[in-house]
């Protein structure tokens, strides 16, 4: 690859799949932002008038934007914390010389290769349920009334079901992590006379931090669009209380069948998906580097 | 202070045993080096007295106190680790302080104590970098560091130069020397090394498979082994070694000869042989010389050695300075040159 001869063909090569992921991509984003300007619902056929920003001010100015948006930061912050809280501590267990830990390792990854709406219907029907769900016969077992958890802490139910499917991916990548580490360091410490709490704090934190920089990064990404979980179970309601904004626009589009405001609130999220990431790579993305 | 007292101390991980019975008594301000080839134990063996490794039966004894069961930070003991151990993202400051810190000693005493070891081990412009920007004799002198700092009653260091490149460790092992002349410290020192061995000890240990087969200063190691093993493993190059047949009066099975105790010449000698590969160091040369019958010897020659290879010569030991052993190794009383037949 070094004569430009070689290098001009490479280039050549390239050029037709560049040109389609290109396509792929920025003709379906141009759609967006076209019909976003434009009064286009699906139940007025034909008069498809250019409004200007008046998609965007309806949409950034109804109430239901700012409960989703709320809602989408707690969704995101809340499973961020989790999985990373327990993806650390399981971590830490499956580095432990136990019996069958490789077995134990692929059970614990189990979940992750769960289908989000299946996951979802299992908790829905066989956990969370208010009458049949494992939950509800455990409290009345204890002589406590059953939650009904979509009802009355439908967010929080969410967070949890949400939680369970990326557990394994954060501790996995946090294991990796951990296995990494040097032994000596360890020792080094033990001889310095730092207990299980000052090894965990000083040594072996540190060493994980870019491991949680990409969790953090790469859960974010796909949290932010979390869509069947809530589908399948709460429909985003009871009102908008599990809305997040993927949900919001999907109401907007295809419940309503306002296509132009549903385009304004995939913009409206596009942006906010890249604030979110300059964001996140200023405040961690240096823990990526060096 | 700063005794060390083994006491019939052994190892077994699962079947396997590591460290058969060993007693060895580390007297205070020793600088003693375990040495020996690699699986010998000699590390386990260091890091059971710092107390990374539990003891699986007898006793390790720190200052004449039993501290078996006492934990690695309790024993008063630093260790200097083959990968040096430093924390990453700490500066080399707050890796020196980190054991400070972990004992609760005051800020200005940790700023004083820092600032002294800095300037001892000339590390005094690096203390807001990070170990991953400092050189390999850096890192080195940060681990020394750390574990001067603590003044403890012995320094452990496994293998702590295996790392650094031939002239470097060649400074490091002078710079570990004068510390330890200054400090008067303790230091057990594992290397496979038998030229640090040599150069470095006060008294060697030399470990093979878990037991150690001779204590003693270097030139006694070199001088009277107790056994083949010794005395193949101290010296560079090896001793030469040439099996010989037991009779009725002599038990002598092989006979030792260090390269510079043969004489080389051109007309006559005890063993005819053909000159190989030779190697010009300078001040002296070493030849590698093929004997009919015998094994391949290597010879120590002077600087102006004036043979080529494929030269006729002949080769004759020193008088009294073959050593004997018998089959199973030991060494024979010193017997005189003339009732040795060849």
């Amino acid at each position: 690859m070094a004569t430009s001869n070689s290098r001009t063909l490479a280039r050549l090569m390239l050029f037709p799949s560049v040109v389609l992921l290109l396509a792929w991509m920025l003709v379906p984003l141009c759609m967006t932002l076209y019909f976003s300007f434009l009064d286009y619902n699906l139940l007025t056929p034909g008069n498809n008038a250019f409004i200007g920003f008046l998609n965007y001010e309806f949409f950034l100015t109804d109430p239901a934007f700012f409960a989703s948006f709320f809602n989408t930061i707690l969704l995101v912050g809340g499973v961020l914390l989790i999985t990373l809280g327990g993806g650390i501590g399981l971590a830490i267990l499956l580095d432990q010389a136990i019996w069958g830990r490789n077995y134990v390792r692929i059970m614990v990854l189990a979940p992750f290769f769960v289908m989000p709406t299946v996951s979802a219907l299992v908790w829905k029907n066989m956990l969370m349920n208010p009458v049949n769900g494992l939950f509800a016969h455990f409290a009345t077992w204890l002589g406590m009334s059953p939650i009904d958890f979509f009802a009355q802490i439908p967010l929080l139910s969410i967070i949890i079901i949400v939680s369970w499917q990326w557990l394994p991916f954060a501790a996995l990548i946090l294991l990796t992590s951990i296995q990494s580490l040097d032994r000596e360091q360890l020792d080094a410490a033990d001889l310095d006379g730092a207990g299980p709490f000052s090894k965990f704090y000083y040594i072996v934190l540190p060493h994980l931090s870019r491991a949680i920089t990409a969790v953090i990064l790469i859960e974010t990404i796909f949290l932010l669009s979390i869509f069947a979980e809530i589908l399948v179970t709460t429909s985003g309601g009871p009102g908008y209380e599990s809305t997040n904004i993927t949900y919001l626009i999907y109401t907007q589009s295809l419940l309503q069948f306002d296509v132009g405001g549903g385009s304004a609130g995939g913009i409206v999220a596009v942006i906010i998906a890249n604030i979110v990431a300059i964001f996140l790579m200023r405040l961690i993305g240096k823990n990526l580097e060096d | 202070m700063g005794s060390i007292n083994l006491k019939q101390v052994t190892k077994d991980f699962g079947d396997v045993s590591v460290i058969k019975p060993i007693d060895l008594a580390i007297k205070d301000g020793e600088f003693i080096v375990f040495v020996g080839p690699s699986g010998c134990g000699k590390s386990t063996l260091l890091r059971m007295i710092a107390g990374l490794e539990d003891t699986t039966s007898g006793n390790i004894e720190i200052d004449g106190q039993d501290a078996t069961d006492t934990p690695p930070a309790k024993r008063g003991l630093a260790m200097v680790f083959q990968s040096y151990a430093l924390y990453p993202h700490m500066s080399v400051r707050n890796n020196i302080a980190f054991p400070l810190k972990r004992a609760k000693v005051s800020k200005a005493e940790i700023e004083k104590k820092i600032a002294s070891v800095t300037k001892t081990l000339n590390l005094s412009d690096y203390l807001d970098r990070k170990p991953g920007q400092l050189s390999g004799g850096q890192r080195q002198r940060v681990a020394i560091g750390r574990a001067i700092v603590r003044q403890p009653s012995a320094f452990l260091f496994d293998e702590p130069l295996s790392n650094l490149d031939a002239s470097l460790r060649v400074n490091m092992r002078l710079e570990i020397s004068e510390l330890h002349k200054t400090l008067a410290t303790t230091m057990i020192y594992v290397t496979h090394d038998q030229v640090e061995a040599m150069t470095m000890a006060d008294r060697i240990a030399v470990f093979n498979a878990g037991i150690i087969e001779q204590v003693g200063s270097p030139l006694e190691l070199y001088n009277t082994p107790v056994n083949k093993f010794v005395a193949g493993f101290i010296g560079s190059p090896k001793m030469n070694f040439i099996a010989v047949e037991p009779t009725a009066t002599d038990a002598t099975c092989c006979l030792g000869i260090r390269p510079e105790h043969i004489t080389i010449s051109t007309t006559s000698g005890t063993w005819p042989g053909k000159v190989g590969v030779i190697e010009h160091l300078g001040s002296e040369t070493f030849l590698h010389v093929h004997v009919e019958g015998k094994a391949t010897f290597t010879v120590k020659a002077g600087g102006d050695c004036p043979y080529v290879y494929g030269d006729n010569i002949y080769l004759s030991a020193v008088e009294n300075k073959m050593l004997h052993f018998d089959a199973a190794g030991i060494t024979l009383p010193q017997q005189h040159a003339s009732l040795v037949a060849i």
